[in-house]
C-alpha cells in the first residue's frame, strides 16, 4: 500500500507546488506542510474547514454508547468524543465518477 | 474557516510572497488530491489522514415522491479516513 505508485504524498503535492508556483523545492515543501498544519489547527479548534470544489470537514460531537467489544463480547461504555467527518463538493464526487 | 480564509491566514504568515502565488499554491494542494482521486489514486498525507475512492454497488432504491422502485447504479465516491494524529488532536 505504502509502496503503491498511484498513492500520492506530501512530497508530490511539494513538487506540484515547485512547478506551479515557482519556489524552491525546499520552500515548496515547508509550505504544503505548512497549509496542511493550518487546516489540523483550526480542526483541532473545532472549526470546519470548508474548501469549495474539494469539501468540507467539520467536527463531531458524539454522544457515550454502550459497545461491545466484538471478540471477548464485554460490554463497555464508548465515551463522548469529537469525530472528524468529511463530506466531498458534488464537483469532487463528479470527478471521481467520471474520471476527468 | 473557508479556503480564501486560508489563503488569507497563509499570507499574513508570508508577506513576501504575492498573495496571488499563495492562492495559486493553496489551489494547487487541492487540485492536485482531486486530480489523484479522479484517477482512482490515493492520497496519504501523514498526520492528516488518508482520502480514496471508494465503490458502492448498484442497489434497489425508491423515488420517495412516487413509491416507484428504480435501480440505483453503482458509483464511486470520495472517502476520507482521518489520520491518528489528527483524531487525537480534533478529541483533545
Amino acid at each position: 500500500m505504502t509502496n503503491d505508485p498511484k498513492t500520492l504524498t506530501r512530497m508530490d503535492l511539494a513538487e506540484a507546488v515547485y512547478h506551479d508556483v515557482g519556489l524552491s523545492r525546499k520552500a515548496s515543501g515547508e509550505m504544503v506542510d505548512v497549509v496542511l498544519e493550518e487546516v489540523m489547527k483550526v480542526l483541532e479548534r473545532g472549526e470546519s474547514v470548508k474548501i469549495s470544489g474539494f469539501g468540507n470537514f467539520s467536527v463531531r460531537s458524539k454522544r457515550a454508547r454502550v459497545g461491545r467489544n466484538p471478540k471477548t463480547g464485554v460490554e463497555v461504555t464508548i465515551t463522548p468524543r469529537k469525530v472528524l467527518v468529511f463530506k466531498s463538493s458534488p464537483i469532487l464526487k463528479e470527478r471521481v465518477n467520471d474520471g476527468k | 474557516m473557508t479556503k480564501s480564509e486560508l489563503v488569507g491566514r497563509m499570507s499574513a504568515k508570508y508577506p513576501d510572497l504575492h498573495a496571488q502565488d499563495m492562492e495559486r499554491l493553496v489551489n494547487t494542494i487541492f487540485d492536485e488530491i482531486t486530480d489523484a482521486l479522479a484517477e482512482g489514486g490515493r492520497v496519504e498525507l501523514r498526520g492528516l489522514g488518508s482520502f480514496s475512492v471508494r465503490e458502492r454497488a448498484a442497489r434497489q432504491g425508491r423515488n420517495p415522491r412516487t413509491g416507484d422502485t428504480v435501480l440505483v447504479p453503482s458509483k464511486k465516491v470520495p472517502f476520507f479516513k482521518c489520520g491518528k494524529e489528527l483524531r487525537q488532536r480534533v478529541n483533545k
